[in-house]
């Protein structure tokens, strides 16, 4: 389980969380909505221990993560699979290489036959041909990087995925790739994922449940149906904005635009 | 009014200056325990290092040389322009092969690596933290210390000493070719010189101002580019302290050893 209690942060005088709840139980799919730039990334950096919090308490399967030594740590990341904004990929290193960082099991990874293998399967769940191990990833479209990003996450068969914006910047056909591709992995090795995402369709889709990040807090959480039900004011603006980008779409101004737009409903 | 203003200004800006001090003082003082804990995990740095070693090594031999061998040619051509009539011509040996070991190979090799090494550190490990790699290595459990710091650092420490005994015997056989041509002076004369001023606490002193340089041109980048923030823009301010923050500790280590080892003599 992730639990987030009362978490502050603040960049110098720009307070990016304030007093944030948030939980995630074993199995489900959280999506986490809200504006670019509202937090969302810091939030699930938190969780990893990218970023430790300046008070409040996260904790993964019961450990303080922003108290763990260094070993511990590194242990804890090892079950947690986190997929970048932009891939994030080792640009020096051809795919094979980039996936087989992640297995994180030291005496898997010096297993050459596993790792060819393991490698082999991650760009089969990803929908990669293998002959796509040889390429670099400035070789690569950006759905591929993102795939390959998601692959190298899932290398080290983790507990948990983390996906940041896994489909900002890709056209809608390939943002349904990936939208596929996170409920397919859900059901395939039943990992505990949390979706940060301001690309609301694609969050109804794969998410169990849904929270809104909005002015540095939790603004609301809820099933799917909970969140269009919403009263709030916010929760409606933030729904109403995405469902007129779609209508934009759908009349054809938006059909060569990079980010995705949907309708909430 | 107006009096206020400038002093409370200045009291921001010490202020500001004084905590920035603080935090890389602190930083740094962290990342060279990391480096020193990040030793035992050899199994790790060691085949990068070799990787590394032979990049820095093989990719900066032809500058060196070709910068150590004009040095050797200068220093032969002004020994001949300041001392032809007042000294005897064996003097030139000496001064030759003492320039370039004591002063010329140390220094100038390593304000050349400076420019090349330091610079080429700082923007990779720069590029690699503003494209969130760093992030991904660490969140994949592993550490960029022992992955990508530890072994530039040492690839320095192995290759840079070992360019510097090459470009100061390149300098010693430039300049002695040199004098030869132009100013007439026979190899028995020049070994002559060599002999007479050579002392073995002089080849100990160029060796341990490489070291000390290699350290400069390795450390300090890295620290730089480890921490580099805001995008290209920052990767390419990074590239520039790194340089000119190596090249400038460069020149104080030079004088400062120069006052330990010789000046005690």
């Amino acid at each position: 389980m992730i639990e987030l209690r009362n978490v502050s942060k603040r960049f110098l005088d720009n307070v990016v969380l304030d007093g944030v709840n948030f939980v995630v139980h074993r199995g489900e799919t959280v999506a986490l909505l809200g504006p670019s730039g509202v937090g969302k990334s810091v939030l699930l950096k938190h969780v990893i221990g990218l970023i430790k919090p300046d008070s409040g308490e996260v904790f993964v399967d019961g450990l303080s993560v922003p108290t763990l030594g260094r070993r511990e740590l590194s242990e804890l990341r090892s079950r947690i699979g986190y997929v970048f904004q932009n891939g994030a990929l080792f640009d020096s290193m051809d795919v094979f290489e980039n996936i087989r960082l992640g297995i994180t099991n030291e005496e898997q990874y010096g297993d050459e036959q596993y790792c060819e293998e393991r490698v082999r399967e991650c760009l089969r769940l990803v929908n990669l041909q293998p002959d796509v191990g040889h390429k670099l990833p400035a070789e690569l479209s950006g759905g591929m990087r993102k795939r390959v990003g998601i692959a190298r996450a899932i290398a080290g068969k983790p507990t948990y995925l983390l996906y940041d914006e896994p489909t900002s910047g890709l056209d809608p056909v390939n943002a349904d790739v990936i939208d596929a591709l996170i409920e397919r992995l859900q059901q395939e090795i039943g990992v505990t994922s949390v979706v940060v995402t301001h690309d609301v369709r694609g969050s109804f889709r794969v998410a169990d449940r849904i929270a809104l990040l909005w002015q540095a807090k939790i603004r609301a959480v809820g099933t799917g149906e909970e969140i269009l039900a919403s009263k709030d004011p916010a929760v409606q603006q933030f729904l109403e904005r995405d469902f007129e980008m779609a209508v934009i779409q759908a009349d054809g101004g938006g059909s060569g635009g990079g980010e995705r737009g949907g309708g909430a409903s | 009014m107006t009096a206020i203003t400038p002093t409370l200004d200045l009291r921001r800006y010490v202020g500001r200056w004084t905590l920035r001090t603080a935090g890389h003082a602190g930083r740094f003082s962290f990342l060279i325990l990391d480096l020193i804990r990040g030793i035992l995990e050899w199994r790790i740095w060691l085949p990068r290092t070799i990787e590394q070693t032979l990049a820095v090594g093989y990719g900066s031999l032809f500058i060196v040389l070709l910068v150590a061998g004009f040095a050797g040619a200068v220093t032969s051509l002004q020994t001949g322009y300041q001392f032809t009539g007042q000294l005897p011509l064996y003097v030139a040996g000496g001064v030759i092969v003492e320039s370039m070991i004591l002063e010329l190979g140390p220094v100038l090799t390593g304000l050349i690596l400076a420019g090349r090494i330091g610079a080429r550190y700082a923007a990779e490990l720069g590029s690699m933290r503003v494209t969130e790699q760093i992030d991904a290595l660490e969140s994949l459990g592993r550490s960029p210390i022992t992955h990508l710091l530890l072994p530039r650092i040492l690839a320095g420490v192995l290759a840079i000493p070992a360019l510097v005994m090459l470009a100061n015997v390149m300098g010693i056989v430039v300049g002695y070719v040199t004098a030869t041509s132009s100013l007439g002076l026979t190899y028995a004369d020049f070994e002559y010189g060599a002999r007479y001023f050579f002392k073995p606490l002089d080849l100990w002193y160029s060796l341990i101002k490489s070291y000390a340089f290699a350290l400069s041109v390795t450390v300090i980048p890295c620290y730089i580019g480890y921490n580099t923030q805001q995008g290209a823009e920052g990767v390419g301010r990074a590239t520039t302290q790194a340089v000119v923050a190596a090249s400038v500790t460069i020149l104080l280590l030079d004088t400062i050893l120069t006052k330990l080892i010789l000046g005690a003599q």
